[in-house]
């Protein structure tokens, strides 16, 4: 047996542009034990819910994360809907659905480009993140913001989109379709890529289970679970949604539910603009909030999880959210253990890791 | 002799301290084909030790500040710090939040900051062109304090490392004010 090392990896790391802090033990190259800490980016977002009325506190929700912040202030105005027992519009139901979904393009090809950075394939990674601003472009001209919205309220959404510009969205999303397939095909065809993401950080199934996996990680280990299934949220019934479920469970497999899942999201967005109907896309709302509710969202990264429970006033009692990252760490130390020191990298990164949503 | 404006490839490097991710998506955004600073010769190395420019997004709080000023110390002088969100300058919507101590400048000296919540690529470049201004002049104050006749006399070392704390220069340029100000700081 070899002597024992401890690593730390992060808070400052080239791969990882967030603060996330590993404890890595090794023996020789092999990792032998991972020690999380957390707490870097922790600001009692839920404790400032508390003193903000509850319109403006789904700006203070989107500020989770930047990167899902479209899902988070869905979330948030869903619970708080649920408390006051109102029923939004269907085109709002429409609208949030296409919104969320071109998050998750934006937000899937973000991923691609960090992991092709992760294994060092930077021209990749720049590719990536060109296409990316293709989808940044739309969100700019549609509802104002390139990552940050505002466009969820309790109540439906803040503005309209016009049919036109939908029709134009889908158009352009059509036209990305032939790029994301050249740059996709260079994860799932190169050999280097390959060899660096092939048989690494296997999950299998029963882990994944037994750990709470959520999001594409589970997905990648053959369990279907998504929530856009359960249609407590959006109009995904209606769209013949199917998830997407890669059985391999190493990181290649994670990868190839993500791209399938970029291509996919661009599918329901096309049958969602065909479909949907004209009409109001805000409701009125109670001036006050009472009674509870819980609700889960499907975002990019997995199950998100939103309580609010009002307190008779226009303020919340209490906001919980939970969310993806948070419930993947314990699957991110089980593929760590037994791995490379120069896997970490990947491996920390095929969770898609958002530390400022687990922190809050 | 005549200097050109920048004469070496600024190298940043890049800390998100308790931001929301909006930020530094956006900072990486700028290191991208759309608007892709290396063309300034703008490379972000991700190590300290050799980085001209520091890139903090978001609050400090009581577990960061601490790596905030460790990754600004291992920088080698002349070093120049920009706060990018409206979160890193003055904490903004994070700012009555238990866990945060406020803006960046509550721990490390800042030299540009750039407003917006999400900071746009474009005002993000701009910054970092103001701070390349200023980097300039700390670093022609570092070579004017090593070449005066006092500062041979006296021990060099001391008088290089707080010259550029004694520099005067505006804290904010347009980029035109820039142009005019490295002629100033030529003469
Ligand atoms: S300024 Fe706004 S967008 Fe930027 S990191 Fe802070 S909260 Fe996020």
């Amino acid at each position: 047996m070899g002597k024992r090392t401890i690593v730390p990896f992060g808070p400052q790391h080239p791969v990882l542009p967030e603060p996330l802090h590993l404890d890595l033990v090794l023996e020789d190259e092999t990792v032998v034990d991972v020690i999380p800490s957390i707490g870097y980016i922790h600001r009692g977002l839920e404790k400032l819910c508390e003193t903000k009325d509850y319109n403006q506190m789904v700006y203070v929700i989107e500020r989770i994360c930047g990167i899902c912040s479209f899902g988070h202030g869905w979330g948030a105005s869903a619970a708080i809907e649920g408390a006051m027992g109102v029923e939004i519009p269907e085109r709002a139901e429409y609208l949030r659905t296409i919104l969320h979904e071109l998050s998750r393009v934006h937000s899937h090809l973000l991923w691609l480009g960090l992991m092709a950075d992760a294994f060092g394939f930077e021209s990749l990674f720049n590719h990536c993140w060109r296409v990316r601003e293709t989808v940044l472009d739309l969100f700019e001209k549609n509802t104002g913001g390139r990552v940050i919205f505002s466009i969820c309220k309790p109540g439906g959404m803040r503005k309209d989109i016009s049919n036109e510009n939908l029709k134009e969205m889908v158009e352009v999303l059509n036209g990305l379709k032939a790029e994301i397939k050249e740059i996709t095909d260079v994860f799932i065809n190169d050999a280097s890529v390959k060899n660096r993401m092939t048989g690494v950080g296997v999950l299998t199934k029963e882990e994944a289970v037994e750990l709470c996996a959520v999001g594409p990680t589970v997905r990648g280990s053959g369990v279907a679970q998504d929530l856009r299934l359960a249609g407590d949220h959006g109009v995904y019934h209606e769209l013949g949604f199917e998830p997407v479920v890669e059985e391999a469970g190493d990181c290649m497999a994670r990868t190839i539910v993500r791209i399938r899942e970029l291509l996919q999201s661009i599918e329901l967005i096309e049958k969602a603009v065909a479909k949907i109907p004209d009409g109001p896309v805000d409701c009125k709302v109670p001036k006050t909030v009472d009674g509870e509710f819980a609700t889960r969202l499907e975002q990019p990264r997995g199950e998100a999880f939103y309580y609010a429970k009002g307190a008779g006033s226009k303020f919340l009692k209490r906001m919980r959210v939970r969310t993806p990252t948070n419930i993947n760490i314990p699957a991110l130390v089980k593929m760590l253990g037994g791995s490379d020191l120069a896997d970490v990298p990947i491996l920390a990164l095929t969770i898609d890791p958002c530390i400022s949503c687990t922190e809050r | 002799m005549s200097k050109a404006y920048v004469t070496k490839s600024p190298w940043v490097v890049h800390y998100d301290g308790s931001s929301c991710n909006g930020c530094d998506i956006e900072v990486l955004a700028c290191l991208m084909p759309m608007y892709d600073v290396e063309r300034f010769g703008i490379i972000n190395c991700g190590n300290p030790k050799h980085a001209d420019v520091f890139l903090v997004t978001g609050t400090v709080n009581e577990q960061n500040k601490d790596v905030v000023k460790q990754i600004y110390e291992q920088m080698p002088e002349p070093k120049v710090v920009v706060a990018i969100g409206i979160c890193a300058c003055s904490g903004g919507i994070f700012k009555d939040c238990y866990n945060v101590l406020g803006g960046v400048d509550q721990v490390i000296p800042v030299d540009a900051y750039v407003p917006g919540c999400a900071a746009r690529p474009e005002a993000i470049i701009d910054a970092v062109v103001t701070g390349l201004g200023i980097l300039q002049a700390k670093r022609d104050a570092m070579v004017e304090a090593i070449d005066a006749p006092a500062a041979i006399e006296a021990p060099a070392a001391p008088a290089a490392a707080s010259a550029p704390s004694a520099v005067k220069y505006p804290p904010i340029f347009t980029m035109a004010e820039i142009k005019v100000n490295a002629e100033l700081y030529k003469k």
